[in-house]
């Protein structure tokens, strides 16, 4: 492999400063968000108005650090361990699921762990062994993964872990479906099974609210799940129930208007939208700073993506490059669908924005992943 | 940019493209993404926004200040004071050591209490209501974080038990109860305002919010023909003659029969205004719930409006103005009072059982001579006598501006037979109100007119500015002048030379009538006496009334009533502008 190079010739070495300045702008904004979405909670339940922020703020500071001697890796180093991490992460996630060692939180089976301090979501790391098995299996095989066999492969080490995930996580899941999809997609020159994949998965969602209810009856979908649907469709018919959060969001989005309240407020935040600091916690950014402000937030995580596509269109091989990719699809996927959730674009699924909503685990990885991605970008050599 | 890796370099061209495309896919998502949010937060940002404020407003009510009851001069009577309601929002409590503290030294409160309050989880804890407006002030100069002081109103009485009756008091949501609160309550009652507040889901105020403020628009003025120092001085002098003569109760009317203003109408023992529900009597401690509300009604009631009784001798003014005015009798007719009549079967004593003789109709009416006004009574005739009932209005309630208002006990003109209309004639067997009787009175003395009895006089904005006149109807010509001058001056002999003449004052013409009522039934021995006067007795500016119920010992209306009436008018004549005249004829 491409072991033999860079350093030694002394060349320019690049660092991608305007990710890391992106980087530290949103993990900066995320904690201004989380403090003003989250005090009047925090005061509620804890007496300490300032108990998520400043969780989350050291976590972050944690991450910070270990995201920077992550970026000073060398990424072939690490890759070596991508099948220890694999294996690690399948039985991380077979202990959640079936050992009492799983922790049940908010009703919630995600957490691995003794108590809810010292705990954490193996899913996020599901999602880090994902992309590097998939950028090191696909890095290996080349273009093999054209063939049936490289897709069985890919398959082999994405649907275990999807499946493990998704069993008490479906959004989680789905992300790492989505990941795993994407890496496949840009790794192989072979687009056309691809593209079909897109139009089935398309063709199963329009099947699942148009007809629903065959469904159900035929036993293919169960019955919450078609609720979901129902509730997507017409939030104002479930206000108590299942249109709750959804609706409360969409009332805190439409009070933002073109320049929202003001930053912290927010009035939708003090009880009102269910853990605004979560999943909603775009809805509160559009109340408090209205269009532009949510305009400016997409155009962060876009301007995010950008560079990470700069980094894997530069890469110095296949395996950064696929990475790279890897990480952009997580960040991509999960921003999208996270805002899609939170404008009822699409039915309700539990995802958080990232660098954003409040989670130790989720921040954590995160960072751990702009490390990986800061690393790459590092390799990169420039010639004059 | 050149590549070092040969593997990568073959395939980064279809990578990069699948990157590229991916990319793209990204933007085409953001910008999905972005029109949803535009047309949330653009398009529909007013329905959201105004589902949201739907959600976030809180309704708190002001309340509107009632307006104040002013006598003839000017005088308030009925005014509110502002109470204040201590109440702490427990989320907004910063210091609850402090608070606990001055809350507990400033309210004489517990502290213990206090702090139970303070750290109480609810949206909003009373602490104390009622609370001076003066210490409400103190307290919110702390400025304590999360303390709430909200001012109210409580009516307030200066004068006390003074026309308690008359008055009437508020209930706790300051609507009135009883008396001229409860007529006048669309007049006094004010237009509450709203504040619409923010709160959180748990229905905390938010502070920081701007409120949205209606502000309360307070009620108007009134301004009563009622004069609190005639008021003040004829509760005294009914006071002390319900003390002297240990009667059960004692009501006194003072009004102006020309146009039907009541300048005072007391009812002894009135009730403290400020204190409603406590029973004004002693030995009320073991009542049921229903005895008790049984007595505070008693005390409550206005028995110059709602209570009936047999008038008696003063109603012979009506029974005399009738026959005159039919020309039945002259005055100059002569009668012969044996001390009895028989009518019918019945015979029907003079209260002078050895009989007044030979009279005339002048001086039966001031011997108040039974069988006299008998003798006129039936030459008038049951028909006619009942036409005069309906013509003077004592078939109907005088219209007078206080709720409560008893109509007349009176026959069936069918059942009307020789005796009842003996009986009647000098005021036996039926039963009119007090204030009826003083409003026949005012019509026979005042050239004719019926007027209404009334308090009212005048409604005036809260700043004082006008707003309209009260209006009453008026009837003139009821009476021809000539009966009316008759009849002052033959009432007018009753007090200079007749029963009456415990009335006399001294410079001044004073008219009147005494009565000595017997109560139902009449084996009690109970008797109301009263005394009817008016003065000047040429041109009549003033007329009382004064009924005793129940005295002790003597109870003739002349004896106990009309000195009553003298010591009253002695006092309120020169009051009123009326001074004495010392005729030069001597």
């Amino acid at each position: 492999m491409a072991q033999r190079q860079v350093k030694k010739r002394k060349e320019k070495t690049f660092y991608d400063y305007s990710l890391l300045a992106v980087i530290i702008f949103l993990c900066v904004f995320g904690l201004i968000m989380i403090y003003s979405s989250s005090s009047y909670a925090a005061e509620l339940k804890v007496g300490n108005s300032m108990y998520y922020f400043t969780r989350q703020g050291a976590i972050l500071a944690a991450s910070f650090v270990a995201m920077i001697i992550v970026s000073k890796m060398d990424y072939h180093f690490y890759a070596k361990f991508a099948g220890l991490a694999w294996v690690l992460a399948l039985v991380m996630m077979v202990l959640t699921n079936f050992t009492p060692l799983g922790q049940e939180f908010n009703g919630q089976k995600r957490w691995l762990g003794v108590t809810e301090t010292f705990s954490f979501q193996p899913a996020e790391f599901v999602k880090i062994a994902v992309i590097l098995t998939l950028a090191t299996l696909i890095n290996r095989i080349g273009r093999g993964i054209d063939t049936w066999r490289g897709i069985a492969l890919a398959l082999i080490l994405s649907v275990p872990p999807f499946l493990l995930v998704a069993m008490n996580n479906l959004s989680s899941g789905i992300i790492i479906a989505g990941i795993a999809f994407l890496m496949c997609f840009i790794g192989s020159k072979k687009k056309g099974i691809y593209i079909f994949g897109v139009a089935a998965v398309l063709a199963a969602a329009y099947l699942f609210v148009e007809y629903g209810e065959k469904l159900v009856e035929l036993k293919i979908l169960e019955g919450y799940q078609l609720e979901r649907i129902e509730v997507w469709k017409n939030p104002e018919a479930y206000p108590d129930t299942g249109g709750w959060q959804v609706l409360q969001g969409l009332y805190a989005i439409g009070s933002g208007g073109l320049f929202g309240r003001g930053l912290g407020e927010s009035i939708q935040k003090l009880g009102f939208v269910p853990e605004a600091q979560n999943d909603m916690v775009f809805s509160i950014i559009c109340e408090e700073l209205g269009l532009f402000g949510a305009v400016c937030v997409i155009l962060l995580f876009l301007f995010m993506i950008w560079r990470f596509m700069i980094i894997a269109n530069n890469a110095p091989d296949l395996l950064g490059a696929l990475i790279v990719v890897g990480i952009m699809a997580h960040i991509a996927i999960q921003v999208i669908l996270n805002i899609a959730v939170v404008t009822n674009s699409i039915p309700n699924t539990g995802i958080t924005l990232p660098f954003i909503s409040y989670g130790g685990t989720s921040v954590g990885f995160l960072m751990m992943e702009m490390g990986m991605a800061l690393g790459v970008s590092n390799r990169i050599t420039l010639e004059r | 940019m050149p590549e070092k890796n040969s593997k990568w370099e073959r395939n980064q061209v279809f990578h990069r493209k699948g990157i590229v495309f991916f990319f793209l896919a990204v933007i085409a998502g953001c910008i999905w993404l972005t029109g949803r949010l535009a047309y949330l937060m653009i398009f529909q940002s007013e329905y959201y926004m105004a589902q949201a404020d739907e959600l976030h407003e809180r309704e708190r009510s002001i309340k509107a200040a009632r307006g104040e009851i002013y006598d003839a001069n000017g005088t308030v009577i009925a005014t509110n004071r502002t109470v204040c309601t201590i109440s702490v929002v427990h989320n907004q409590v910063t210091d609850p050591e402090r608070v606990v503290e001055i809350l507990a030294q400033e309210l004489s409160m517990d502290p213990e209490k206090v702090r139970a309050s303070v750290e109480k989880y609810t949206s909003r804890e009373v602490i104390k209501t009622n609370v001076d407006k003066e210490i409400g002030d103190v307290i919110r100069a702390y400025h304590l974080d999360g303390v709430k002081v909200d001012e109210d109103y409580k009516r307030y009485y200066p004068f006390g038990n003074v026309a308690s009756r008359v008055l009437g008091f508020t209930g706790s949501d300051n609507q009135g109860i009883i008396g001229l609160e409860v007529k006048y309550e669309s007049v006094l009652k004010g237009i509450d305002g709203k504040i619409l507040t923010m709160t959180t889901a748990a229905g905390i105020e938010l502070d920081s919010m701007a409120e949205e403020r209606i502000e309360p628009v307070p009620g108007n003025n009134l301004i009563l023909s009622l004069d609190m120092n005639i008021q003040k001085y004829a509760q005294q002098a009914a006071e002390k003659v319900m003390e002297e003569k240990g009667a059960k109760a004692v009501s006194v009317i003072v009004m102006n029969p020309q146009n039907g203003e009541i300048l005072a109408m007391v009812n002894v023992p009135e009730f403290d205004l400020n204190e409603p529900f406590t029973l004004n009597m002693e030995g009320t401690g073991t009542l049921t719930e229903k005895e008790r509300q049984d007595l505070l009604n008693q005390m409550w009631r206005n028995p110059c409006i709602s209570d009936t009784y047999e008038p008696g001798s003063t109603f012979k003014i009506v029974t005399a103005t009738a026959a005159l005015e039919e020309g039945v009798v002259a005055l100059e007719d002569t009668f012969h009072c044996p001390g009895f009549k028989t009518v019918e079967d019945r015979r029907i004593r003079c209260h002078k059982t050895t009989g007044h003789g030979s009279e005339t109709f002048v001086q039966g009416v001031m011997n108040s001579c039974n069988p006299v006004f008998i003798e006129v009574g039936l030459r008038v005739g049951a028909e006619r006598f009942y036409h005069y009932f309906e013509k003077f209005g004592l078939m109907r309630k005088t219209g007078v501006d206080i709720p409560g208002e008893a109509s007349g006990i009176m026959h069936k003109l069918d059942n009307i037979g020789e005796v009842e209309l003996a009986t009647m004639s000098f005021g036996q067997s039926f039963q009119i109100t007090p204030l009826q009787l003083l409003t026949v009175a005012s019509m026979v003395i005042n050239g004719g007119t019926r007027v209404t009895p009334h308090f009212g006089v005048e409604v005036v904005s809260a700043d004082g500015s006008f707003v309209k006149r009260l209006e009453y109807a008026t009837e003139e010509n009821v009476i021809s002048q000539e009966t009316c001058e008759s009849m002052k001056m033959v009432l007018e002999k009753v007090v200079s030379e007749g029963g009456g003449k415990n009335a006399v004052i001294e410079g001044y013409r004073i008219g009147g009538k005494t009565a000595t009522s017997e109560k139902l039934p009449r084996s009690l021995k109970k008797y109301i006496s009263s005394f009817l006067g008016f003065a000047p007795a040429d041109d009549p500016q003033v007329i009382a009334l004064i009924t005793i119920n129940e005295p002790e010992g003597v109870y003739y209306g002349g004896t106990i009533a009309a000195p009553v009436i003298r010591d009253i008018f002695e006092n309120i004549l020169p009051y009123l502008g009326i001074y004495p005249e010392y005729s030069t004829e001597g």
